[in-house]
């Protein structure tokens, strides 16, 4: 199920397991030495293959805020969907050496034990079991008010490097999800936390994400028209990327951020290709009165998929990013083959996800690049609207099962479904990329 | 009367006197007598001059009366043509502002839609520094954003046709909204049918508007 890939130096390995014998003593002791602990060498990964969930057990924490920090940590890892987490309710945290035999038997292939340090942060140990050894140990700092977003977003960049120690890819913990709620633009934390508005925005439709997650594109509904609009996170500075009137709307970023692609056009909308430093506007299709919308790009930024209405009803086509050799994607005989809109690429580059029409209501839906299978993923309510998570294994989507317009977390792999939002109807979801910071 | 007694007493008494006072007046001074034709005249006289005026005054009334109640009747006349250039701008403005609709999905212009919009072109022609603007709508069943590009086919379809009519295109505004403004709630053909839609808005001249 899982093994190691690289392994550390025998004293390394030796030094970690001798400290952990410490671990009890210092817990609430100051610990000066905590910053030099050889964590830096100790990087062995367990692989991570598809289908398979190893265990990780989650030890108990005692301190202030214990539960909080445990809790999040523990939800962080389960709904990254690659772990499966064994996290008991009760327990004193282990002191002295682990049995390692009784976490294997468990079911446990890891084992995270956590503990405050002096300065108030957070001590990380990972055991693999079975070596029987320390896998991963660092000191994390723990700043910002209590519970607060930056608070929280710090535990899940923990989460997220827990997971990296792991299974050898990190998390998706520290991302947030931007939404439309009441035509304007929101925001929630990737565990569900923090629904609250992006201030300032007044009008917003569609919003994707610039790859630096600094900055984000939407469309902004005004009564002369729809615009695309670029505004700074940070700043709050908007800019006015559309110059033409008339139907303005869908961008996206190319992968090195350096290019937005949008759909424009008084009669029929066509997909245009900008620069983000200024200079010249590139025709990226010419659909001669028809609709073509919704870009997303292929993570080597050298492809395109886009909605067009060319075939007389929405078909998702694929496209280089000049414009050159348009090719209809969604061509197997799946759905009502009436209506498939809302593409979207995978960040590894293997799939498209979509929305397609299957008994008259929207399901999601992925098609790989390579062999151009159809695999539907929903089946309850209408579904649409798929973006992925930076994991290019989650797909955030809106769903109308629980009676509203809400969004749901999906993973592709396992089929597992969380609902993200609670609040009123919520639609148009895009996934961050990992980011540095909780604003 | 009173006071003309008075009068008469007195030249008597002063006439007395004197004849007490002086010598014999050659002539005995005629005795005062209350002509009473005189007085009869005058009182007819100032009876006709007051008839006279009462006369005039009720003429003048009645001129007065007149023109007030003509000019009553004008204001009434005159509103009431307001008010029928008012209902008749009313209807031609709402001739003006009839929504036209599609079938799911398409940008076609059906043949009601065609009508509708025939309507709508007299008060073009007849205002021509009126703009206007054409809105696209779609209903809720399309994908999001796809209905954004959908809607402003709607409107542009719309706006072709007019143009084709002789409508100068740089008069007509177009727009999409996609499913973000719908003209009704509810998920179900009959909501459905209704925001699969263009609206018609006049954005300049509005105020000055004259009739076909």
């Amino acid at each position: 199920m899982t093994r190691v890939l690289r392994h550390s130096s025998a004293t390394m390995s030796s030094a970690a397991r001798a400290w952990l014998l410490l671990t009890p003593l210092l817990g609430v002791l100051a610990r000066p030495l905590a910053a030099q602990e050889p964590s830096q060498g100790v990087r062995i990964g367990l692989t991570y293959s598809a289908g398979t969930r190893p265990g990780l057990y989650v030890l108990p924490l005692r301190g202030t805020n214990a539960d909080s920090i445990r809790a999040i940590l523990t939800r962080d890892l389960d709904f990254s969907d690659r772990l499966s987490v064994i996290a008991p309710d009760s327990g004193v945290p282990v002191t002295g050496a682990l049995n390692y035999p009784l976490y294997a038997r468990l079911g446990a292939a890891a084992v995270l034990q956590l503990s405050f340090n002096a300065a108030g942060g957070l001590h990380v140990v990972v055991h693999e079991v079975g070596a029987g050894r320390v896998l991963f140990t660092r000191d994390f700092p723990l700043s910002g008010t209590l519970h607060s977003a930056e608070w929280r977003f710090r535990l899940h960049a923990i989460a997220d490097e827990i997971e990296r120690q792991v299974t050898g890819a990190p998390g998706i913990a520290a991302t947030r999800v931007l939404f439309v709620r009441g035509g304007t633009l929101w925001q929630v934390d990737s565990d569900g936390a923090f629904e609250r508005p992006v201030s300032g925005v007044t009008s917003a439709l569609g919003p994707v994400w610039h790859p630096s997650g600094t900055k984000v594109a939407y469309t902004e509904l005004r009564d002369d028209g729809t615009h695309v609009v670029l505004r700074d996170l940070a700043t709050g500075a908007v800019r006015r990327i559309s110059t033409r009137r008339g139907a303005n709307s869908s961008p996206a970023f190319s992968p090195d951020g350096r290019t937005i692609v949008y759909s424009s056009g008084e009669d029929g909308t066509d997909l245009f290709s900008v620069p983000m430093d200024g200079g010249e506007e590139y025709r990226v299709t010419v659909g001669r009165g028809s609709t073509n919308s919704q870009p997303s790009f292929a993570p080597d930024g050298r492809r395109l998929a886009f909605t067009t209405s060319r075939l007389g009803r929405p078909e998702i086509y694929i496209t280089d990013s000049d414009g050159a050799n348009p090719e209809l994607l969604t061509t197997s005989g799946f759905g009502d083959q009436l209506y498939r809109a809302d593409p979207a690429w995978s960040p590894d580059g293997r799939f498209v996800a979509f929305s397609t029409q299957i008994e008259g209501r929207f399901q999601v839906a992925t098609i790989g690049l390579r062999d151009r299978a159809v695999k539907q993923h929903t089946m309850e309510g209408v579904n649409e609207d798929p973006a992925w998570a930076p994991d290019a294994r989650h797909l955030v989507f809106t769903s109308s099962r629980s009676g509203t317009k809400q969004l749901w977390v999906l993973d592709t792999e396992s089929g597992r479904l969380r609902q993200l939002t609670h609040g009123p109807a919520s639609r148009m979801a895009a996934w961050s990329p990992r980011l540095s910071t909780a604003r | 009367m009173l006071n003309r007694s008075f009068v008469v007493l007195a030249v008597a008494g002063i006439a007395l006197g004197a004849a007490a006072c002086r010598p014999p007046a050659p002539e005995v001074a005629p005795t005062p007598t209350v002509n009473q034709d005189s007085i009869d005249a005058a009182n007819a006289e100032r009876a006709r001059r007051e008839a006279e005026e009462r006369a005039a005054r009720e003429r003048r009334e009645a001129e007065e009366r007149a023109a007030r109640e003509r000019a009553a009747a004008e204001e009434r006349a005159r509103r009431e043509a307001e008010e029928r250039a008012r209902a008749a701008m009313a209807a031609a403005r709402a001739a003006f502002a009839t929504a036209i609709y599609f079938e799911l999905d398409k940008a076609e212009l059906t043949s009601e839609a065609r009508a509708v919009l025939d309507a709508k072109l007299p008060l073009l022609r007849a205002n021509a520094n009126v703009r206007i603007r054409i809105a696209g709508h779609a209903d809720d069943r399309g994908s999001d954003e796809y209905n954004l590009a959908l809607s402003q086919r709607r409107a542009a379809a719309a706006k072709r046709y007019l143009v084709d009519q002789g409508i100068p295109a740089d008069r007509i505004d177009v727009a999409g909204f996609g499913e973000e403004r719908p003209a009704a709630q509810g998920s179900g053909e009959d909501a459905w049918s209704k925001n699969r839609r263009d609206e018609f808005e006049i954005i300049v001249g509005g105020e000055t508007l004259r009739l076909p």
